[in-house]
Order: structure tokens, then C-alpha cells, then sequence
């Protein structure tokens, strides 16, 4: 895997990068912000700022600015519009950035079940796949729709029970799904438990602890 | 990490010095005066009391005679960088080496800046020392290319061969690994780490098929490889391990991809009495894991792969809990592989004892992190993500007073990522953790303050790598390039042999680099700098400047040329994406004739006279005759 993307990031990446990567256009201290104006502005290139060559860095510089300023011209000057990703930065090796792509596992549990399921959030770009593939999951289950609100049940048809999917927040609190978008419940969810119906009203006051799956 | 010394010009070969007698470098001494023979032999004597590679450059620079009882007595030669040398010329000074260090590649090759099929390749030195190191037992390479037709060689020449470490290579396959065991007659001490080529399970198989032959393989590490198998392709090489008690010191398989066969791993574990290191790989759950444990508890080294349930409910809690309260001479952790953190608290019994802390593939909390790492005392070294955060960090710096090295990689690596830690978390790292020598910083903001601090509590500080990731940042509080900060710790961390900056720099920083760096020998730069001062504040001020990797920084031929009298003292200079042109890597090829000067093309068909990448470095053979047709040697 690395090796495929040592090959396809050296024969590609490289070919559209590297000549307006060497633009660089640096400030000199102070000279073009305000101290402490937009410290958390991200910086791409056409950000940068105008190297003001030998303005105030004196006259012995001259000779080394003339140079540079050449070398700029016959480099190609591209302004870049984008914030392409750079080849090779930040310096973090390939393998170490593959191997904790996943981080969106959570820990399905369905009461009454023994067992447990993990799902990736990130496989899934809403909440009617996530139910989808609950309801694949745990293989007994329909999605019920309910008329009334935007809430979603999963029934169970040999018993006509229903669950409501929930899941626990970064702040452990148990909340229904489906009430805050879902970018921010991939982000916020800790684990789910497809819960009882008939509980889920005690999720009205917010901070329960579920203590079931420590 | 100097090059092997040579005599100066005059000594170079017997040439006439005008005495008589000159024995052949073979040292039969046969022609030699009688009186001289005994010297030479004392000096041999003393000689291989020298372990030190700078001593030992040193005194072979004393004399004729003092060259070939040096010559004589090393056994373990280093290469710093594989083209530095010929293999002849090495073999035919070093007669009776036992352990080799070679280098290949250039650093930045681990970042995919070097072409694959640049060069580096095992095979000529292979070819070269066969014949003559019979008694080589343990080789070491980094970012070299290997093939298995390497190591069938290495394999079948060296009778004695029982440590072979490959960090960051290429090139081969299990298939050459399993001729290595089958012809070690005695222990093997194999670590591979990094490999990043077509390491598979199926020459793994072969490779512990081989061990039936021979009981003594000792260690078997495989360490940051890319397994490539596809699942249906994998093979139960942990199955191949000979019945019987083995003499395994070291397993080590945490990056191998492939599921292992679980019972068999603990069938050898259960029989491998003498093993002190053992790590796992992503597939072995923490229930699994317990039960290796309970069948080595000597360990000191684990790796716990996973760390987390299997899917099914997985109660391996009290398990763990208890495994590791066995666990008594636990030194060392790492692997946590999965995400499962509601196993954390099971280590506890071991953290008092804990050096070596490695949590930089766990998405941790700070929340998480702080009941584990309060307990850490002794903790020596700690790796983590910087998911936890500068308040995690606070926790560390309370808690790990004696911490030396510490790496804080980012959970999201690219430029745009919101990045956890900050200056606030440098800060505190430094108040707590005084005795620091190496740290390596990932972040996203950062102060000169935050830096300076640092530089002025952690004085022990020998290796310094901060990376800002959002290219050209500036002190995040004031606004202003990060000059004054590397300038602190280049003045104040008297020590400091490496040194990684970033953020917004200009000519400054360069100065200070400059003026106070004097013990620094490796230097990393990436798109920093003002102009072609930069690069001559470094090359006329830092004597001891080894190894010069720059990217992105607005440096051309002058600065280039700048360093013309100091390019010899080094060991190589890397500059990509900067602004130079073929006619001044060709001035600077005129003038130094022992420096290679490779501009390396990777985009065929651009010809303009930019060059995109530049690797130079001094050599005593001159260019090499293997270079690929985008390399061009001037």
C-alpha cells in the first residue's frame, strides 16, 4: 500500500506541484501584518506575501537579491490559486497516516442482544445508511419511519418492539439520533445502543450515564 | 557518523615514501623489519580496545603503521552513505569485520522525495564482501534496496551470520527471508523495520520452514513494513516455527498486515522460554493477547497489537488485568492499534515500572491519557498523537520527570488540520520535563516564547525537531517569524547535534543557526529563509554540519556556491524545490571533483536549467555507475 502510494505520489503529485511550490513570497518581520492580526489565518500561497527584496536588509544584500529575483524568473512564475497538498508534508510517513485512517469505529449494542457490533461512521454519509446497515447488521429489523416525528425506529417483527437507535456523546450523555447533523454526530459518537422504546423516554433528561457496556 | 577516514593524498597506497620495507596491506608482514612486526602487532593488541569509529578514524590517520593495525582490528564498519565508497576499496582496507552499518538513500526518500529505482542496491556490496567477510555476523541497513537474491547471498556466504536489521527498505520479498534462516547455523537477530516494498507472508512461510533446520533463530523483527498479501494469499508462516523449545529473544511483527494464525503464535510463545520481545500485530485482540501473556510472562518488550474487543463481546478486561499484573518485568509498551481506550486502565500494574511508552497509534484523550500516564514515573520515552492535547501534555509534564525523548506525531497529518497541541503544551513539557534530550513536535501553533522557554528549561536538549505543518506560520501570538525561538535554542542548548525547524523564518533564524550551531550536524529546513544568505550563514558557520536536507526554500547558485569550502567536511547536502540552476551545480561540480552531484529529474521532458533536486556528497570513487537515466551526475 505504501509502495502504491510512494509510485502514484512521485509520478503524479510531483509533476503539478513543485514549480509553483517554489514561489515563495516571504514577509519580512512585521512588515505586512499587524502583530497578532488573523494569527489562526491559514496561509496558502496566494496568501503569501511580497518579499520586499533589499528593502530593509541593506545594501550588502544586493547582489544576492539581483540573483535570487533571476532565478525566480527563470523558475516560472505561476501564482498558485489552490492549497494543493505538498509531496512529503508535513514529514509524517505514509504507513503512519494509513494506519489510523479509521478512526469512526463504534460499538453497536442492541438490548436484549449479547453481542456486540462495530460499525465505521465514516463508511456512511447519513443517517438513513447508518440505519440501513444497522438493520443488515442485527438482520432482524425494520426501519419504521415514524409519522410523527423525525425520528427513526427500527422495529422488531416478532415481537413488534421498538428500537430507537441512540447513541453516547463525547460528554457521555445518551442522545437520539438523528437530532444534530450528521458531520457532528460522526464527530460526537462515542458508541451506539439500539434501545428499547419503552427506556427511551428516560433519555428526555440528558445526563445519564449508560452503564450497561463499560 | 563520519565518513571512513582515508589517509591524506600522499598516503594514499604504499606511494614511495623511501623506506625499504613495506609489508603487503594482506599483513604478512613478511618483509617487514623484525622490530616493526612486534609493534604492530602490539598496536593490534591495543587497537581492538577501540570501539569508538572516530577513534578509530583518528588513529588510523597517525601513521602507516597505525592505518593497517587500525585496518586490522575494526570489526565494525559503519558506511554512512553507500556511495560514499566503494565495496572493493572497503573490503580491501577492512579485512576482519564482523557487523556492518550501511546507509543508502537520502532521508528525505521516507517523505517520497527520491525516485523509486534511485539506487542503493545491497547486491555490489554483497558481491564484494562474501569472498572475504567470513566472519561477518550481523548487518544493518537503512533505506537500502534489497533483493532477494541479496539475501539468498547474504545468506549462503557468511556462515556466522545471525543478526540482520533492515530499517526503511525495498526490494524484497519473505521468499529471500526465508533463505536467511535456512542457512544461519547460528541465532539470527532479524529486524526489519520500515520495509515499504513486497514483504509477504508467503516468504514469511518459507522463512520459518527453514527454521527446521536450525533451532537458533533468535529474533525476528519486522518493524513499520508494509505486508502486501492479499487475505486469501496469506500464509500461516507462524506455523513453519521449528517444534520444541526455540531460543527466540525477539518477535516482532506489528506491521505485518495479514492475520496470523493465533494458536500456533501461542504454541511458540508458550515454548520459547527465553523470549524478552514480543510484538503483535493489529489482528490479535485483547483477549488474545491475554493469553500470550500468560504464556511469557518474562517479557519486558510488548507490542499489544489491537488492544481492543474482537467484534463479538470480548470481556477480555479482567483478563488483561490480570495478565498484566503477572506481567512483572514489563518495561516497554506499544502497539494499541484499535481504538478501544476502555482497556487503557488495564496497564496500570506495569506503569511503575514503564520506560517506554508508545501510544502514537491509539486516538487517545487527554482524559484518557491522564489516570495512565500519572502513574508512569519512570517513563523514558513516550510517543503520542496529538489528540491528547496541551492538557494531556500538561499530565506528561507533571508526571514524567525523567522523560528524555518525546514524540508527538499529529492525528491529522495534513497543513489545514486544526492540530491539537500548541505552544501551551511545549511550555509545559518543558517546566516538567527537564532532563529532555530528543523531542520531535507536530503542531499547528506556536510561539517564539514557547520555544525560547524550552530552550532555557530543557538545556539537555541534543535533538530538536519542531514541525509547524501550516507551511510559513508565524508566532501565532505576535505575528512574527519564528527566528527568535530556533535562536534561543541553538544558543542555549549547548548540545544540540540535530535540529528540524519550520514555521515562518527568514534570514535570521539562519544567522543564529550560524553563529551558535556549532556542534549541529544534521539540519532539516522546508520552505523557510529570505535569500541565499540563509544557506551561507549555515555552511560558513556550522563546522560540525554533517547532513543538509533543504526543500522549498528560495536558495540558488550563490548561496549554493557559498559553501564550496565546506562541502568536503560534510556527508551530504539535499536541496529540492529551491532555485537552483545546472550551471551552478556544474560550477560546484568543477570545483570540488570528489563531490558527486546528482540532479535527479523526476518529471521526464521538462529541460530548462531549474534543477528540481540535488543530492551531492563527497566520495572517494567518484559517480557511481548504477545511476538511473533520471539521475544526472555532473
Amino acid at each position: 500500500m505504501s509502495t502504491e502510494t510512494a509510485k502514484s505520489s512521485t509520478e503524479s503529485e510531483i509533476s503539478g506541484l513543485n514549480y509553483e511550490e517554489t514561489e515563495l513570497k516571504l514577509g519580512l518581520p512585521g512588515s505586512t501584518h499587524a502583530t497578532g492580526s488573523e494569527p489562526e489565518r491559514k496561509r496558502g500561497f496566494s496568501e503569501t506575501v511580497d518579499l520586499k527584496l533589499g528593502r530593509s536588509l541593506g545594501v550588502n544584500f544586493d547582489y544576492l537579491t539581483a540573483e535570487s529575483s533571476a532565478n525566480r524568473a527563470s523558475a516560472g512564475v505561476k501564482p498558485s490559486s489552490n492549497k494543493a497538498q505538498v509531496v512529503g508534508w508535513p514529514p509524517v510517513r505514509s504507513f503512519r497516516k494509513i494506519a489510523l485512517k479509521s478512526c469512526a469505529y463504534v460499538k453497536v449494542a442492541v438490548d436484549g442482544a449479547p453481542y456486540l457490533r462495530k460499525v465505521d461512521l465514516e463508511m456512511y454519509a447519513g443517517y438513513q445508511q447508518l440505519l440501513t446497515a444497522l438493520k443488515e447488521m442485527f438482520s432482524c429489523f425494520t426501519i419504521c419511519n415514524s409519522p410523527n416525528t423525525n425520528e427513526r425506529r427500527l422495529v422488531d417483527p416478532l415481537n413488534g418492539a421498538e428500537y430507537v437507535p441512540t447513541y453516547e456523546d463525547k460528554d457521555g450523555d445518551w442522545m437520539l439520533v438523528g437530532d444534530v447533523p450528521w458531520k457532528m454526530f460522526v464527530a460526537s459518537c462515542k458508541r451506539l445502543r439500539l434501545m428499547k422504546s419503552s427506556e427511551a423516554v428516560n433519555l428526555e433528561c440528558l445526563s445519564s450515564p449508560a452503564n450497561d457496556f463499560v | 557518523m563520519e565518513e571512513v577516514s582515508e589517509m591524506p593524498a600522499g598516503g594514499e597506497g604504499d606511494g614511495g615514501k623511501g623506506l625499504q620495507c613495506f609489508p603487503d596491506p594482506g599483513g604478512t608482514g613478511a618483509q617487514m623489519p623484525f622490530f616493526d612486526h612486534i609493534l604492530e602487532n602490539v598496536l593490534e593488541n591495543v587497537l581492538c580496545f577501540l570501539t569508538s569509529r572516530r577513534d578509530r578514524n583518528a588513529a588510523s590517520l597517525v601513521c602507516k603503521s597505525w592505518y593497517r593495525a587500525e585496518a586490522q582490528t575494526r570489526i565494525e564498519l559503519f558506511i554512512g552513505n553507500c556511495y560514499a565508497v566503494s565495496p572493493s576499496r572497503a573490503v580491501g582496507r577492512f579485512r576482519r569485520v564482523r557487523s556492518l552499518v550501511l546507509k543508502g538513500k537520502p532521508r528525505f526518500a521516507d517523505f517520497n522525495l527520491v525516485p523509486l529505482e534511485w539506487g542503493a542496491r545491497l547486491t555490489p556490496w554483497l558481491t564484494a564482501m562474501a569472498p572475504a567477510y567470513t566472519c561477518l555476523e550481523q548487518i544493518c541497513l537503512k533505506r537500502v534496496t534489497v533483493a532477494d537474491d541479496d539475501l539468498f547471498l547474504l545468506a549462503c556466504s557468511f556462515p556466522r551470520f545471525r543478526d540482520l536489521s533492515l530499517i526503511c527498505c525495498d526490494g524484497f520479498t519473505t521468499a529471500g527471508l526465508a533463505i536467511i534462516a535456512q542457512n544461519c547455523r547460528y541465532g539470527i537477530h532479524l529486524s526489519i523495520q520500515g520495509i515499504s516494498d513486497r514483504f509477504t507472508t508467503a516468504g514469511l512461510y518459507q522463512f520459518e520452514s527453514w527454521f527446521s533446520s536450525t533451532r537458533n533463530l533468535r529474533s525476528l523483527d519486522l518493524i513499520e513494513n508494509d505486508v502486501e498479501d492479499d487475505e486469501d494469499e496469506a500464509v500461516d508462516w507462524v506455523s513453519m516455527f521449528p517444534p520444541g523449545n526455540t531460543c527466540l529473544e525477539s518477535l516482532v511483527f506489528d506491521c505485518v498486515a495479514c492475520p496470523v494464525n493465533f494458536e500456533a503464535l501461542a504454541s511458540l510463545v508458550a515454548r520459547s522460554p527465553f523470549l524478552q520481545r514480543l510484538r503483535v500485530n493489529e489482528h490479535i485482540s485483547a483477549g488474545h493477547l491475554c493469553q500470550l501473556l500468560a504464556r511469557a510472562p518474562q517479557i519486558t518488550d510488548l507490542g499489544t497489537g489491537s488492544f481492543a474487543a474482537s467484534g463479538d463481546a470480548d470481556d477480555a478486561e479482567t483478563a488483561l488485568e490480570s495478565a498484566f499484573h503477572a506481567s512483572k518485568s514489563l518495561s516497554c509498551l506499544s502497539g494499541f492499534r484499535g481504538i478501544a481506550a476502555e482497556y487503557l486502565h488495564t496497564i496500570h500494574p506495569v506503569c511503575a515500572h514503564l520506560t517506554s511508552l508508545n501510544f502514537s497509534y491509539a486516538l487517545i484523550s487527554p482524559q484518557q491519557l491522564t489516570p495512565i500516564i500519572t502513574c508512569c514515573p519512570n517513563l523514558e520515552t513516550l510517543w503520542v498523537l496529538d489528540s491528547v492535547g496541551d492538557d494531556g501534555l500538561q499530565m506528561v509534564a507533571a508526571s514524567c520527570r525523567k522523560l528524555k525523548k518525546l514524540t508527538v506525531f499529529p492525528l491529522e497529518a495534513t497543513e489545514d488540520s486544526e492540530g491539537s497541541v500548541s505552544d501551551v503544551g511545549l511550555i509545559a513539557i518543558s517546566a516538567g520535563c527537564r532532563k529532555l534530550r530528543s523531542i520531535l513536535y507536530f503542531c499547528q501553533r506556536m510561539t517564539n516564547n514557547a520555544v525560547v522557554t524550552m530552550s532555557q528549561n530543557c538545556q539537555e536538549l541534543v535533538v530538536f525537531r519542531l514541525c509547524i505543518m501550516g507551511r510559513h506560520r508565524p508566532d501565532h501570538l505576535t505575528g512574527e517569524p519564528m527566528d527568535e525561538g530556533f535562536g534561543a535554542i541553538v544558543k542555549n542548548c549547548k548540545n544540540l547535534t540535530r535540529l528540524a525547524v519550520s514555521g515562518l523564518l527568514t534570514d535570521v533564524a539562519f544567522a543564529y543557526i550560524g553563529k551558535y550551531g556549532k556542534l549541529l550536524r544534521t539540519l532539516s529546513v522546508a520552505f523557510a529563509g529570505n535569500t541565499d544568505l540563509s544557506l551561507r550563514y549555515l555552511l560558513q558557520g556550522c563546522p560540525r554540519l554533517q547532513k543538509l536536507e533543504i526543500r522549498d526554500c528560495p536558495f540558488g547558485d550563490a548561496g549554493l556556491l557559498s559553501g564550496i569550502d565546506h562541502y568536503y567536511n560534510m556527508r551530504f547536502l539535499w536541496m529540492s524545490s529551491c532555485r537552483l540552476s545546472l550551471n551552478g551545480c556544474e560550477e560546484v561540480a568543477r570545483a570540488l571533483p570528489r563531490m558527486v552531484v546528482e540532479v535527479i529529474k523526476d518529471m521526464p521532458g521538462v529541460e530548462n536549467d531549474s534543477v528540481q533536486k540535488l543530492y551531492m556528497y563527497r566520495s572517494l570513487v567518484g559517480p557511481r555507475n548504477d545511476a538511473p537515466t533520471f539521475v544526472n551526475i555532473l
